[in-house]
């Protein structure tokens, strides 16, 4: 049976800050444009998980009287730390010694989630489509290879794949230009970037996984405005990552943890090191007494410009962290995923008036200071490949002498699914028990994502060798799914003695993990029926 | 200041039902009054009134009240209610039908389900599916309350003699008729009402195990519950599944046997009024909730668990 | 035969809820919301008797702030031909829920009115028994089938003994069971056609009704977290505690 099509200039996948900064561009550019956007949340903002220290420099662009339409941008910056850690104590290192990269003052502390819902409302009132609860499942290309659109997913298909009572069929969106905006590691960016090896020549890209947890604290505790960020304790020498704290709006405090996911011991989660480490004294005081409110996890973009694929193909573009506009240094990706929003606006704009190509987009791109940011600060994560403190002397050199001017470009050697070491080889790892007032388990911790995915649907997290997981991934890496997966949807279970391997596929919270870190890449993570995932509030 | 109390039975006998809902009545105010309407319903008045709480009993005998219909109910309670402070039923699906509907012709804003009595207009009733209770005062003249029954203990049965006083019938009305009643005829009882219930999660390891879990809910009269987990591992159909998003079960006494205890299977179990758990993982989260836990291998444990329910003389059913 | 169906919105049925550190109620802020899950059973079945061909029009109505119009909208989206917003701020009970559509239902005059069974907010379960009180219509509360006969409707209701039937004369008022019927998507055409039909607006207060609460609010409080229980050594123990100490076998 054919799909019901519905034709648009623009189609765009994905309602994050690049997909909403692209709507909204293309409206103000020419109000005539047919524009719709997809987005698989069950609403805008609902699958949006970020720190977030916002710099508004592409908003300023976007939208410049933003301060007079009551966006969600409130709690300036006022103070900022940084901490070393060490297993009980805390070395604070002077903020005028921080690389201006990491510099904060012009900032604002903001929910991005709520900050979507504020784009989508402006983007509305601009004529754009807005489709929440609808992924696009699927490319659809022209008989020349080009990308003709997308199509939504099924509903109501069980879990043999049957068409239930219920059954609604996807829709073809056809659009002259495809705008592919879903965020780190989207399931259609990985398609384009094969078949169009729009990495051809770049470095593997590289991730991390990122947690937040919204706490809600004692008033003596908090300092609105206060951003803090730490290295050290409880991560060794040898594995990427640190923390932010963040004094927000209404006595709450954006805490979260990253770890680069190029980590090697297969004993290590995740999870367990971010509940451990809110327990070092220094992140303790401050939480203590307070109540957590929210938890998400979500990976993100670490490989920058050396990573970065091209971002433009015939029929379509590829744009923030779908492509990986992060730019790691500043722990930042908001304003440079929407800047590559904007430029992929102007550049099909002009391709629908001015018939110009829309390999124009590389031009503006590397005239534009996205571009300059990201050059800058590439040296700064493959510095961290020699470990924490040699990362840290580099990155002072890079950052502080030479302003990102090195006339050299480090490389990323392996992919993160490469790095993995068999489990025999490395240490295990003890973990304490939650304690459930400062630490929780992961149960407890996916409750409050508010994810479901309804019952009796086909399983969204594919395996291409079913056995794999018991018949080689147990055996050497202790199949490290059980404990990269931030949301306890991959369980080895004893049945009758014999081991398998259990998918608790209505846990996921969506956070691509495991399609990133599966040591055979064995895990594909494609769409679940629409509306599925968590729901998140001000994350 | 009485009470009135919509008496719940089938024309032979008192639901039980009704026994939780005087208690709460007698709480309010000690002055109960009871009403029995019925057809052919004369050992349901005299059963009533043998329950000491009662102060007196209403009784109507009329063919218009051989079945429950709310309609026909409610028209002959507006009649009686003059004194009366407070009008009471369980807050079950009788309950639950009829009193919205007395209220409305009073003018009354209900307060539903209440699971405990502060004063004679203060009550705490759950919202949000019992994850947050509020404390409501009621400003009405007449009060339309209906009882949450299994937060409060039934009164007892016997013992008491009240005055039974026979009233006049309302008018009938054509609006509905009752077609018919198909209890359900199932040995084991129903999920959602039963005293006991006894279920299994994934650490019973197959579908086949359940039988381990079905020979103890047979001994124990209790129907048979499930997490999702053994739900979505194909060991048990979904119509067992206790949770959020399955059923939520307030029963006397819950047994969870291999079941971790993941969040949304608690908040479907966690008002029972005794929990015991059986998992042989010292830290599974479900023995934060357990009155008694027993660390031990399910394997060993529900064999000689049912071993020894068959030592003892009576089970309550 | 026209059908008046009456939608909520409610905080999502996914979404834990928060109790407000004050007492003073439930935090909505930043919180999904939703249609009343009943209730999309009950636009359903009114949408499917429509296309039976044994109804004309359904109308769905919301009681509640400017954005329960999106609530509105989704109905119309799986099929309500036309909706009706009427604005009303804050809590509004279901008497004065039931008093806005007794006025709905005088002007409008559908031979039905469908509803959700209960809200999963405020758990009353109480607006349709008091519309049909108020209409002095006849009521079929939590309705898992519904037969469409010449002038009178045969409804099986979910009852605690099990099912019951009855049958009501139109027009009646029928509650909704979460087991009617499975509620259907709603398309992305049916969307975009949805934003296209018209939203009837009318205030509370224009139809003179008081919506003020009757019932005060003292506190919201979270349940009392249940105390760790005992760990017993055996079986035996077990089964002592449970026939001794809680009685319960």
């Amino acid at each position: 049976m054919s799909k019901e099509t519905m034709e648009y200039d623009v189609v765009i996948v994905g309602g994050g800050p690049s997909g909403l900064s692209t709507a909204i561009k293309l409206k103000q550019l020419d109000s005539n444009l047919n524009v719709c956007l997809l987005e698989k949340a069950s609403e805008i903002g609902a699958h949006i998980l970020s720190g977030n220290v916002f710099e508004t420099r592409a908003l300023d662009e976007l939208i410049p009287n933003w301060k007079e339409l009551n966006s969600p941008i409130k709690t300036r910056v006022s103070k900022e730390k940084f901490l070393f850690l060490s297993k009980s104590k805390s070395f604070s290192w002077p903020t005028w010694l921080l690389p201006s990269v990491q510099q904060n003052h012009n900032n604002y502390i903001i929910s991005l989630a709520n900050l979507c819902r504020w784009l989508a409302e402006q983007a509305e009132k601009l004529g754009v489509e807005i489709f929440p609860g609808f992924p696009a499942s699927e490319i659809l290309y022209n008989e020349d290879g080009s990308v003709r659109g997308v199509a939504t997913q099924d509903m109501g298909i069980d879990k043999e794949g049957n068409k239930k009572e219920s059954f609604e069929p996807g829709i073809e969106l056809l659009g002259k230009v495809t705008v592919f905006a879903e965020g780190c590691r989207g399931h259609l960016g990985k398609q384009l970037i094969r078949k169009f090896e729009l990495d051809k020549g770049k470095d593997p890209q590289q991730y991390g996984i990122g947690f937040k947890e919204i706490w809600e604290i004692d008033e003596k505790n908090y300092e609105e405005g206060l951003v803090m960020h730490t290295a050290g304790w409880p991560l060794d020498n040898n594995t990427y990552g640190g923390s932010f704290m963040y004094h927000a709006e209404n006595k709450q405090v954006f805490l979260g943890y990253v770890i680069g996911l190029d980590y090697k011991n297969p004993h290590l989660s995740p999870f367990d090191e971010f509940q451990r480490f809110k327990t070092h004294p220094a992140i303790k005081k401050i939480i203590e007494g307070g109540k957590r409110i929210s938890y998400g996890a979500r990976a993100l973009i670490e490989g920058g410009y050396q990573s970065l694929p091209k971002m433009f193909m015939p029929g379509a573009l590829l744009i923030g962290c779908d492509a990986g506009t992060l730019n790691m240094p500043k722990i930042k990706g908001s304003h440079t995923a929407m800047k590559s929003g904007i430029i992929a606006a102007e550049t099909i704009n002009e391709h629908l008036n001015s018939q110009k190509e829309l390999s124009t987009f590389e031009e503006k791109f590397k005239n534009s200071w996205l571009y300059e940011e990201l050059f800058k600060a590439r040296n700064v994560k493959p510095s961290f490949s020699w470990g924490l403190i040699l990362g840290i002397i580099f990155t002072g050199i890079d950052q502080i002498l030479f302003r990102g001017k090195l006339p050299f470009t480090l490389k990323h050697k392996h992919a993160d699914h490469e790095t993995l070491k068999p489990a025999n080889e490395m240490p295990k790892i003890e973990y304490p028990k939650p304690d459930n007032i400062i630490t929780f388990d992961k149960t407890s911790s996916v409750y409050l994502t508010g994810t479901n995915h309804t019952d009796n649907q086909p399983v969204h997290l594919q395996l291409k060798d079913p056995n794999l997981p018991i018949s080689y991934t147990l055996d050497k890496f202790d199949e490290p799914a059980q404990r990269y997966c931030p949301a306890g949807v991959y369980e080895i279970q004893k049945e009758n003695n014999v081991n398998k391997f259990v998918i608790n596929s209505q846990n996921c919270i969506h956070c691509k993990t495991c399609d990133i870190k599966e040591p055979s890449q064995n895990i594909n993570w494609v769409t679940p029926e629409g509306g599925g995932g968590p729901k998140y509030g001000n994350m | 200041m009485s009470v009135l109390l919509i008496v719940e039975h089938n024309n032979k006998e008192v639901k039980p039902f009704t026994f939780n809902a005087i208690s709460a009545a007698s709480q309010i105010n000690e002055d109960v009054n009871v009403l029995v309407l019925g057809y052919n319903s004369d050992t349901v008045a005299k059963s009533i009134s043998e329950c000491p709480n009662v102060k007196k009993v209403i009784h109507i005998n009329n063919e218009l009240y051989e079945n429950y219909l709310a309609e026909n109910y409610s028209s002959v309670i507006i009649k009686l209610s003059e004194g009366y402070s407070h009008i009471i039923c369980s807050a079950n699906t009788f309950g639950k039908n009829l009193m919205p509907r007395i209220a409305a012709l009073l003018d009354v804003s209900q307060v539903s389900d209440i699971t405990k009595v502060i004063s004679e207009d203060t009550f705490i009733r759950p919202i949000y599916a019992g994850n947050a209770f509020a404390t409501v005062k009621s400003n009405d003249k007449i009060k339309c309350i209906t009882i949450r029954p299994t937060s409060f203990d039934p009164a007892p049965s016997s013992g008491g003699s009240a005055e039974i006083q026979n009233g006049e019938p309302g008018d009938a009305t054509e609006l509905s008729k009752f077609i018919k009643k198909e209890e359900i005829k199932s040995d084991r009882p129903e999920l959602g009402t039963a005293r006991v219930v006894v279920s299994g999660g994934r650490g019973m390891q197959s579908g086949e195990n359940f039988k381990l879990i079905t020979a103890v809910a047979d001994k124990l009269n209790a129907a048979i519950g499930a997490s999702r987990a053994a739900v979505d591992a194909g060991y048990i159909t979904n119509d067992h599944q206790v949770g959020q998003t399955g059923k939520v079960v307030v029963p006397d006494l819950y047994i969870a046997v291999g079941i971790s205890g993941a969040i949304q299977h608690l908040a479907g179990m966690k008002e029972s009024k005794v929990i015991v758990a059986i998992n042989k993982d010292g830290e599974a989260p479900i023995f934060s909730v357990a009155d008694y836990g027993l660390e031990a291998d399910l394997f060993d444990a529900l064999p000689k668990f049912l071993e020894e329910l068959n030592k003892l003389n009576t089970i309550q059913k | 035969m026209k059908i008046l169906v009456a939608v909520k919105r409610v905080i999502d049925y996914n979404v834990q809820i928060r109790v407000k550190e004050d007492g003073s109620g439930i935090v909505t802020d930043n919180v999904k919301m939703s249609t009343n899950p009943p209730d999309d059973n009950a636009i359903e079945e009114a949408v499917k008797i429509k296309e039976a061909g044994k109804a004309t029009e359904v109308v769905a109505i919301s009681v509640g702030e400017e954005k329960a119009q999106e609530t509105v909208r989704k109905a119309l989206a799986v099929g309500a031909d036309r909706g009706i917003l009427v604005k009303a701020e804050g809590t509004v009970e279901p008497l004065a829920v039931s008093k806005i559509l007794q006025k709905i239902v005088e002007k409008e005059k559908p031979d039905l009115v469908f509803m959700g069974k209960q809200a999963i907010d405020d758990d009353c379960n109480q607006t349709g028994q008091m519309l049909a009180a108020l209409l002095n219509w006849p009521q079929a509360t939590f309705a898992s089938k519904i037969k469409v006969k010449e002038k009178s409707l045969e409804v099986t209701r979910e009852i605690d003994e099990g099912l019951e039937t009855i049958e009501v004369n139109v027009p009646a008022i029928v509650t909704c069971d979460l087991r009617l019927n499975e509620p259907r998507y709603a398309s992305l055409p049916n969307i975009m056609k949805a934003k296209k039909k018209q939203i009837e607006q009318i205030n509370a207060s224009d139809l003179g009704i008081d919506t003020k609460p009757r019932i005060d609010q003292i506190k919201v409080e979270e349940p009392p977290k249940r105390k760790a229980g005992i760990k017993v050594a055996s079986v035996e123990e077990l089964v002592q505690k449970l026939k001794n100490e809680a009685k319960v076998i």
